[in-house]
């Protein structure tokens, strides 16, 4: 480096000189420059081999052939692959079982997380907490059944879906053609009296006599619903589609249910145990 | 605008020029080499030091399992995060650094830097293979590649070679168990990310010390620029004594007849400067003070019977001190000053704000994140429910049964999801994700107002050490 100076330790100049300044020459390291013609190669190599120039329908396609779309789908590809094993073993293991397992069972609660917020997150809602006509899935309150294998044939089935044979199935008939309003009127006072929600104490007795004449065969003499034909109960702090006055006297007229896919279609055998198993471990699984 | 200058204009860049330090001897080189097998020591030897916790925990002393996101540190063990502590100690490395270059100039780089220390280490065996200066450059020099160039190089650089595939090998043992892994190295059946990496820091090593070298100091490392913050008049830093030194021999001055200074124009200390300097020039931006040159000058002034020090440790002032006939200021008042016990104050406040965090650190914790996707259920008899995501972390080596409990409402009951007891047996060294949820009957008062403070408690039922989060229950407000 000292070779670099002249006698009196001063650093050269480049000979540039813009109005008597003049410009000390320090040098780069030759290899410094090396450094950026090989950068320039690489640049041009990089634009030949990746997508580079935006064109007006995509970009240059890069004689590589990459693509972030491809590498996705060889992502998935490598998470199933992955996973192919615990799947199997998963679809192979009875149901009931799957919570014996810890390393099953925590596979088949977060896989079936996943499947829930796919596929069951549009009616039951992100947090499975659903909405006004769509079970919330939380408590413990079950339509057809709270133990995982009931959860699993809702899901395999469906309910009351014309795409499935063995589907579950009901209705409740539109009560505003056979009774007459004053039954009506009556028996929505005794249903509310069921669950001690404030009511017109004077029209329970006689709704007990209309209730026990049309509603009992399926809601049970004691209102406590009947999960073989999902007729709900009537007697906990839980409703559907809503337990004030004029809500139920609309269920009465003219009858409600709900409809839910049969998921066979869509899911492998794996993903329908998974989703059970996760909706089952949500804390209102029996 | 540009003058056009007749003459050719000088190249805008310069090629290395090779730099063939000569052997020294003297008092800072015996504390280089000394400095140098510590640090090769320690970080060669570390993976292997072994230190118990038990049948669950690995038991090498110094670990970073990346896997299992744990770091071991003797009897330290740092979970993710607890990472602040590194946080920490990195601070204090950086204040440290600070102190010293203050106090001491560019000590770090001069003789602890790897580059350094590695680099010292490249020289040494260039020299044992090629010999000292003069042969090294007469073999530089020699265009014809003969059997005696050929066989000197081959031996040098499969030397720099299989040096580079120790420190790359050493390095892949923190990372896991050493013995196991040093047996799978040999059989060659372990991971390709081991082999990878110490192919890698192989060939690092081997550019980085034996054909980089100073270039990495003076052009790729950004600390040389950072110090010019830290230095000022009264760092100690390696500098040449010119009033005493000068006119040197050989000089215009003294061929006109002025009387000689000190300095014989050897060019001692320039052979031996590991960076190509001549510390004559004053203090310069490539001199990461190795004080090789002191060594190199105090042995040719006592070779021609002349004090020593003609290049010494001094700071900027001493020099104009000296200059002026004065006494230099002592060593100790040069490194006691305010920013210097700032730095030293700063960098001990830290240490002890570590030691203390390490010392109040639990080994039962626990985090609660209120599940706000509902933020409450009503459950069929009209009781008001709230889920929790629990976290416990168990930091013992061995499992232990942590039991669940609230209080803040007595008529709010805690039931865990996935067992009707309230007790969970949290695995060795392991997080469990533990949901919890807390039941208000209908009639409670937290079932009806829109928030109630809680507290749950996480309690290792074997010793009783416990822990506590406030959260929030949720009611149905009316």
């Amino acid at each position: 480096m000292a070779k670099k100076k002249d006698k009196s330790q001063e650093v050269e100049t480049t000979g540039h000189q813009w109005d008597g300044i003049e410009e000390y020459n320090n040098p780069l390291p030759r290899w410094w420059l090396w450094m950026f013609y090989a950068c320039i190669v690489w640049g041009i190599w990089y634009v030949i081999a990746y997508p580079a120039w935006p064109m007006i329908s995509g970009a240059t396609e890069g004689y590589k052939g990459w693509s972030t779309r491809a590498n996705i789908a060889a992502d998935i590809a490598e998470a199933e692959a992955a996973n192919a094993k615990i799947n199997a073993k998963l679809a192979g293991t009875e149901l009931a079982m799957i919570g014996e397992d810890p390393e099953l069972q925590v596979y088949a609660a977060s896989a079936g997380a996943a499947v829930f917020k796919t596929w069951c997150a549009q009616c039951h809602g992100s947090g499975a907490a659903g909405a006004k006509g769509y079970p919330n899935l939380l408590d413990n309150d079950w339509l057809w059944g709270g133990d995982i294998e009931s959860i699993h044939t809702t899901i395999r089935h469906g309910i009351r879906s014309d795409k499935d044979d063995d589907t579950r199935y009901s209705e409740m008939p539109a009560f505003g053609e056979l009774l007459e309003k004053e039954e009506i009127t009556a028996v929505v006072n005794y249903v509310m009296s069921l669950s001690g929600t404030p009511q017109d104490a004077s029209l329970v007795a006689p709704g007990a006599v209309v209730y026990a004449d049309n509603c009992a065969a399926c809601h049970m003499e004691d209102g406590g619903g009947d999960r073989e034909q999902g007729a709900p109960n009537l007697k906990d702090a839980i409703w559907l589609f809503g337990g004030d006055y004029d809500t139920l006297t609309q269920t009465v007229t003219y009858s409600r249910y709900g409809v839910m896919p049969p998921w066979t279609t869509r899911l492998t055998d794996a993903e329908m145990r998974a989703v059970a198993a996760y909706v089952h471990q949500l804390g209102g699984g029996e | 605008m540009a003058d056009t200058n007749p003459s050719k204009p000088p190249s805008l860049y310069a090629a290395r020029e090779p730099i063939f330090p000569k052997k020294v001897f003297g008092k800072f080189r015996r504390l280089k080499w000394v400095i140098m097998a510590v640090t090769l020591g320690i970080y060669y030897l570390t993976p292997w030091i072994r230190w118990d916790r038990g049948p669950n925990l690995p038991d090498q002393a110094v670990l970073v399992d990346l896997g299992a996101r744990r770091f071991f540190f003797f009897w330290i063990e740092i979970w993710p995060h607890e990472f602040y502590f590194v946080a920490g100690l990195l601070v204090m490395a950086g204040l440290g650094l600070f102190l010293f270059t203050s106090a001491l100039g560019r000590v770090w780089c001069g003789y602890a830097c790897p580059q350094t220390v590695w680099t010292d280490l490249f020289i040494l065996v260039e020299r044992w293979i090629e010999g000292d200066r003069n042969a090294r450059l007469r073999l530089h020099r020699q265009k014809k590649w003969d059997l005696r160039k050929l066989r000197l190089r081959l031996t040098k650089w499969v030397t720099w070679i299989l040096i580079g595939l120790a420190t790359g090998g050493a390095w892949v043992f923190y990372f896991t168990d050493a013995p196991t892994l040093a047996r799978d190295l040999m059989m060659m059946n372990a991971h390709p990310i081991a082999y990878t990496t110490i192919a890698i820091l192989t060939a690092t090593t081997f550019f980085f010390g034996g054909i980089a070298r100073e270039q990495v100091c003076t052009y790729a490392c950004p600390w040389p620029r950072i110090q010019a913050a830290m230095i000022d008049e009264d760092t100690l830093i390696v500098g040449y004594r010119e009033w005493r030194g000068e006119p040197r021999k050989h000089s215009e001055a003294v061929k006109a007849g002025e009387p000689q200074g000190d300095c014989i124009d050897c060019m001692a200390c320039v052979n031996v400067c590991p960076v190509g300097i001549d510390i004559r020039d004053g203090q310069q931006l490539e001199c990461i003070t190795c004080a090789l040159c002191i060594d190199a000058c105090d042995d040719m002034m006592d070779k021609i019977g002349k004090p020593r020090g003609l290049i010494d440790y001094m700071a900027l002032t001493d020099e104009a001190r000296e200059r002026a006939g004065e006494t230099p200021k002592p060593i100790l008042s040069h490194i006691l000053r305010p920013r210097t016990m700032l730095y030293t104050g700063l960098w001990s406040l830290v240490g002890v704000l570590l030691v203390f965090a390490l010392f109040i650190r639990p080994d039962i914790e626990m985090t609660v994140a209120p599940v706000r996707n509902p933020i409450f259920v009503t459950l069929a008899d009209g009781s008001i429910r709230n889920t929790y995501e629990v976290r416990l972390l168990n930091k013992h080596g061995d499992d232990r049964p942590f039991r669940l409990t609230v209080t803040g409402d007595p008529a709010v009951r805690l039931q865990l999801e996935g067992t009707p007891y309230d007790t969970v047996t949290v695995p060795a060294d392991a997080t469990k994700l533990q949901r919890v949820y807390l039941v208000a009957a209908p009639s409670a008062r937290a079932a009806r107002v829109e928030h109630s403070d809680i507290r749950l408690w996480v309690e290792d039922t074997s010793n009783g050490d416990r822990a506590h989060k406030d959260t929030v229950f949720n009611g149905k407000d009316q």
